[in-house]
């Protein structure tokens, strides 16, 4: 097929679009439909895909992120030729490898041999060519002691393994991943890795949509982030990652309206009274609210909580603790700032700042997740805090 | 560049119903069609055996009901295996339109999350039947030997009579398995409409039992003119053909045309929906 694209594209995505018709009344059988002639302007169509393009080069490695239900499934299913896209253009060079999901249409009832000769073929191979690189599937996966078990018999992981196996051996130039890794071990995670850069190597193109924005920033040549089916942006991965973390956590500054207490600001400072939203570990860090009081408060109290990406409560500053001073109470009009100053000893991860005001022990504002923190460090120590300590052998 | 090439150059990636490579998709339907009859005799001792119990049974039935009852098999030679003959090409029949209605359904998952020529479901449903179909053939004619009938050579006939049976099973079956996508009321519906063809049909008798103005019209139904040929070539030469039964040879136009406007409306219509089937789902 002649290519209107350069001869380096192998995905181009123009101007796509996908709506999904949701009618209130789900109309399954005729009956409900003659007794409801007029009902079908009750529907109502769902935007999942709104004008998005991209163009992927061959050999590029393009991460697609994007909170549930941005439309990043959908895009991958209409690169894939499961849906259509109802406007727009989509042209792929080469033969296309999808991994909707791993190990679809095995049969629980059949061996290990029958299932990879059949996934094999549902995925474009031909039964010779199947039966040629079947000993090589069945030692990617690492499965050969199994290969006559029915597939009942095997665990979920050992399923999945073989059917990224096939999947892999299928000669695509282009591979659509959709958070498949998520499953399986920690090792055929790496395997998997290890085996999408060999691909890449070769120069085969890959698109893969995920929530992992480690895999994003380690993987990825380039990055684009999908919001309510629109692209937001497409960029390097880490700037994406980046973004994503920020509409994930953040409908940052909004504030809860009536209450007598409002947060009108939330942030943090590094040492030197800058704004920051990224700070390396160890180094002094301030977080700061400003509060607009509409209502006397007659004993205030102050809390910050500090989750990361996992969404545990990992650190609270308090103002009732001892070094805070009492401050009276506040009256209506006033504005106020709250600084919570310390060292920065949290774990490399990304933080959100939610800011909770107190009259006495009762809690009048709540403000989850008003600001961000993301923390850099040189290495992963695995802990969630990495408190400064010495530690101390003594020979005895 | 201008707009006409890049027309003719940009290709919008839908679901497709056949597919772009011919060998592909029929080592599909038939890879699709082994697995679903190994699937349906797995872990049963006699497998194929109990495939064959269904019609052997219901032949068992009729047979007494009709012989020693109410006599409608008097006169007819070879009676029992007609019987028996047509039960089995009917069996055929329903259950390629009837599992064909729900196999879109059944197949959700390959559906929405795999990338195949569509089609190739239909199809292997309607395969899977014609494998049966042939197990039971080969049990037809030991009955057909056993009572004495001669072999002939329009014997070969038969494979023809089996392809318009196909034609006509299949192309009901894309139909109706897109339409059951939709709505949902289809199956009950496709029960009766079975249930009326089974008797519409000369299963229980044969077409020279009817009024003449009748049996031409009976034989409007491609399934009567299918059986109607059959027990002419297989069992009777002494018994009317389909042309002789519906009055004249070119009134097998209307048989053979309702088969191919099977087959055309399917395709059509199973061509038609095919990029909106797996979000319908």
């Amino acid at each position: 097929m002649p290519s209107a694209a350069p001869a380096s594209a192998a995905v181009s995505i123009e101007r796509v679009s996908k709506r999904f018709r949701m009618s209130h009344h789900q109309f399954k059988t005729i009956k409900q439909r003659a007794l409801h002639p007029f009902a079908a302007r009750d529907a109502e169509d769902l935007v999942a895909l709104d004008d998005v393009s991209l163009e992927v080069a061959r050999g590029e490695f393009v991460g697609i992120v994007g909170r549930n239900g941005s439309g990043k499934s959908t895009l991958l299913k209409c690169l894939a030729g499961i849906y259509a896209a109802d406007g727009g253009s989509i042209r792929i060079e080469g033969r296309l490898s999808p991994f909707i999901e791993l190990g679809v249409g095995f049969h629980q009832e059949l061996t290990a041999r029958d299932n990879v000769l059949i996934n094999a073929v549902m995925l474009g191979l031909s039964r010779r060519e199947a039966k040629r690189r079947f000993d090589e599937i069945l030692a990617f996966a690492g499965l050969e002691e199994f290969v006559d078990m029915k597939l009942k018999n095997y665990s979920s992981g050992m399923a999945v393994r073989l059917g990224f196996a096939v999947a892999v051996q299928v000669d695509a130039d282009v591979l659509l991943v959709d958070e498949v890794l998520a499953v399986g071990d920690a090792s055929f995670q790496r395997k998997c890795f290890e085996r999408f850069e060999q691909l890449k190597e070769e120069g085969r193109t890959i698109i893969f949509v995920t929530h992992d924005m480690n895999a994003v920033e380690r993987f990825s040549d380039r990055a684009m982030l999908l919001e309510r089916g629109r692209v937001q942006e497409i960029g390097a991965p880490d700037r994406i990652a980046r973004r994503y973390q920020e509409i994930n956590f953040g409908q940052l500054g909004t504030g809860v309206p009536g209450a007598d207490v409002a947060v009108a600001d939330c942030w943090c400072e590094d040492g030197n009274g800058q704004r920051v939203d990224e700070l390396h570990q160890g180094r002094p860090c301030v977080a700061c609210v400003d509060l607009d009081v509409h209502a006397p408060v007659r004993a205030p109290r102050f809390a910050i909580a500090f989750r990361n990406e996992v969404r545990h409560t990992v650190f609270v500053a308090r103002s009732t603790t001892s070094q805070s001073q009492d401050m009276g109470s506040l009256s209506a009009g006033e504005r106020v700032r709250v600084r919570v100053a310390f060292d920065l000893w949290l774990g490399p991860s990304v933080y959100t700042l939610s800011p909770t005001v107190l009259d006495g022990d009762e809690p009048i504002a709540v403000h989850p997740d008003a600001a961000m923190l993301s923390v850099t460090a040189d290495r992963h120590s695995g802990g969630v805090v990495d408190l400064p300590a010495t530690v101390e052998v003594d020979r005895l | 560049m201008n707009a006409t090439a890049e027309a003719l150059t940009t290709r919008r990636q839908s679901p497709l119903a056949f597919g772009d490579d011919v060998k592909r998709f029929a080592a599909l339907t038939v890879m699709l069609a082994v697995t679903d009859f190994k699937l349906r005799f797995f872990g049963s001792a006699l497998g194929y055996l109990w495939s064959l119990m269904r019609p052997l049974m219901l032949f068992g039935v009729l047979y007494v009901v009709f012989t020693q009852v109410i006599r409608l098999g008097e006169g007819v030679q070879y009676y029992a295996v007609y019987l028996l003959m047509s039960i089995v090409l009917f069996t055929y029949f329903s259950e390629t339109t009837a599992r064909g209605l729900g196999c879109l359904l059944e197949r959700e998952n390959l559906l929405r999350k795999m990338r195949f020529p569509r089609l190739a479901i239909p199809l292997s449903v309607s395969l899977a039947a014609m494998f049966n179909l042939c197990l039971n053939l080969v049990v037809v004619f030991a009955f057909a030997l056993a009572a004495g009938v001669q072999p002939r050579l329009s014997w070969l006939q038969l494979p023809l009579l089996v392809l318009a049976l196909a034609a006509l099973g299949t192309g009901l079956a894309m139909t109706l398995s897109v339409l059951y996508v939709r709505f949902r009321d289809i199956q009950p519906i496709w029960d009766v409409l079975l249930q009326i063809l089974f008797y519409a049909s000369p299963i229980l008798y044969v077409v020279g039992k009817l009024p003449d103005s009748v049996a031409r019209e009976a034989l409007a139904n491609p399934l009567a003119a299918i059986m109607t040929q059959a027990r002419h070539a297989v069992l009777d030469p002494a018994a009317p053909s389909a042309a002789e039964a519906i009055g004249a040879g070119w009134r097998l136009v209307i048989p053979l045309g309702v088969a191919l406007l099977a087959v055309a409306f399917g395709l059509w219509l199973f061509r038609r929906e095919t990029p909106r089937i797996a979000e319908n789902l």
